[in-house]
């Protein structure tokens, strides 16, 4: 049984949060993820959640406090945003590189500067080499289901990796959905007993977090994280398949949209896909062969997944919510690129930068990009490989 | 000691046994070890209370020997003793 609510992403955030019950949260509040937490921080106050509530100086604490927490033996979970994630840095390779199956809400924000408090993927795209599993969330329905999956995940014993779940601020994170929420006895069951394999309050089993890691041992605890990351692929579906058995809905690394006959094929994250998702709809009413791949996982980055979903698209155009400066292109683009290398007949793929700093992406711009693909899938030369998407010259 | 593969070893550079920086030998980071001067030495210990690599070896309340596999050789113990009974001196001299 589930009920439904009016809730933003915020507070979709912090009512997972509330029936996950982590043993600790550390957290420090920015825009806009700051709702998030204040909500959170009520059930703390209410009695209504059992955890511990560190209230730090900074999100460098935030995330120190999540380190020794979860080495403790602790479930923890934080809430961070742009420049708070860039005051966490350190730390957040810290949380991967110890193991550690912290689980953090990152709410998309432009990084500073000039300073800006409105969305784009600058932050996250920033901590893609970090260690850290990445999941990015089309609405405030799958900021819900994301979250509850992100603590099995993190915590699976052939994974202990810590994991951001990612959605965008404002357009998410402070706009009302509809959202079907599970019953709390439900989320208990499904993410169960959090049994940490190291704890450091297990007195009879001692273990030291952190010791010296020079030239000969350092590069065989990366190739574990490498590993880890090589396996999580199949446990992000397993969580995945369960967690439809409980609630309904379907999740896996990505998320294909009419992509069945498509031969023109936009690949997108978080909140745009849903509006490529209307621009599909729309040019399948005229008659286009139009799909959409949505990427749900990042980090491990589905290539082999994206090779295959793409086979036989007559052209694509990934859009990047954040430029990846002297890069060819932005993060997304090269990697959906570089996983088609391998292909026999590859398409051709060209990349959009768009909606940085906020900047609202329209329906009709996404159908032109459509209408550009058309032209390629024609025989046309692109007029530019990298692009920005709705920038003024 | 032999290096172990990536399979073989605890996750996360965590350490699972207590007590085992015994097997890591620092002495050959040395350039400079510390001689103590039995004559002037009184056994008060300040050296063994200080050493940060317990490397000051004590039997039935007196100062044996320096465990010189796991002295670094950083002189605090020079530096500490009450009646400069420790001296520095150069490696290889």
């Amino acid at each position: 049984m589930s009920k439904i609510l009016g809730l933003t992403g915020d507070e979709t955030a912090a009512e997972a949060m509330r029936q996950i019950n982590p043993d600790v949260l550390a957290a420090y509040p920015i825009t806009p993820q700051t709702e998030t937490v204040q909500r959170f921080s009520e059930f703390v106050a209410d009695g209504v959640v059992s955890t511990e509530m560190v209230r730090v100086e900074s999100e460098h604490s935030a995330m120190s406090a999540c380190v020794g927490a979860s080495a403790a033996g602790a479930r923890t979970m934080t809430a961070t945003s742009a420049n708070g994630l860039a005051l966490m840095w350190e730390i957040v390779y810290i949380a991967a590189s110890y193991r550690l199956p912290i689980v953090m809400v990152v709410v998309n924000r432009a990084l500073s500067g000039p300073i800006n408090i409105h969305c784009d993927h600058s932050d996250s795209m920033g901590a893609r080499d970090s260690g850290w599993i990445q999941i990015y969330s089309e609405n405030c329905q799958e900021v819900y289901d994301n979250l509850i999956q992100a603590v099995r995940i993190a915590e699976d014993k052939d994974v202990l990796l810590p994991v951001m779940v990612t959605f965008d601020g404002f357009i998410i994170s402070h706009a009302m959905e509809r959202v079907e929420i599970l019953e709390d006895e439900e989320v208990r069951k499904f993410i169960g007993e959090f049994k940490s394999p190291h704890s450091l309050l297990d007195i009879d089993n001692p273990v030291t977090y952190g010791p010296l890691d020079l030239y000969d041992y350092y590069f065989e605890h990366k190739r574990q994280q490498i590993e880890a990351m090589k396996k999580a692929p199949s446990v992000i579906r397993k969580v995945g398949r369960e967690f439809k058995e409980l609630s309904g809905r379907s999740y896996d690394l990505m998320e294909g949209y009419n992509m069945e006959d498509a031969e023109l094929i936009l690949v997108a994250a978080g909140s745009t896909a849903g509006t490529v998702k209307t621009a599909v709809d729309e040019l399948r009413e005229e008659g286009v062969k139009a799909g959409l791949l949505k990427i749900r996982v990042f980090r491990p980055f589905p290539y082999e997944e994206i090779a295959q979903a793409l086979r036989g698209a007559k052209a694509v155009a990934v859009l990047d919510r954040s430029a990846s400066f002297g890069a060819q292109g932005g993060p997304l683009f090269l990697e959906v690129r570089s996983s088609l290398f391998e292909e026999d007949r590859r398409s051709p793929v060209i990349n959009y930068i768009y909606g940085l700093g906020g900047r609202d992406i329209k329906v009709e711009e996404i159908k032109q990009v459509y209408t550009h693909l058309e032209e390629i899938a024609q025989g046309k030369k692109p007029i530019e490989l990298v692009d920005c998407l709705g920038v003024r010259e | 000691m032999k290096e172990k593969g990536w399979k073989e070893i605890p996750i996360g550079g965590l350490i699972l046994e207590a007590g085992n920086a015994e097997k890591y030998k620092t002495g050959s980071w040395r350039t400079f070890r510390p001689v103590r001067d039995e004559e002037k030495c009184n056994n008060c210990l300040i050296c063994w209370i200080y050493c940060p690599d317990s490397s000051i070896i004590v039997e039935e309340g007196r100062i044996k020997d320096v465990d010189y596999a796991h002295c670094k050789g950083c002189g605090i113990c020079a530096v500490q003793c009450p009646r400069k009974a420790i001296k520095m001196v150069e490696e290889g001299r």
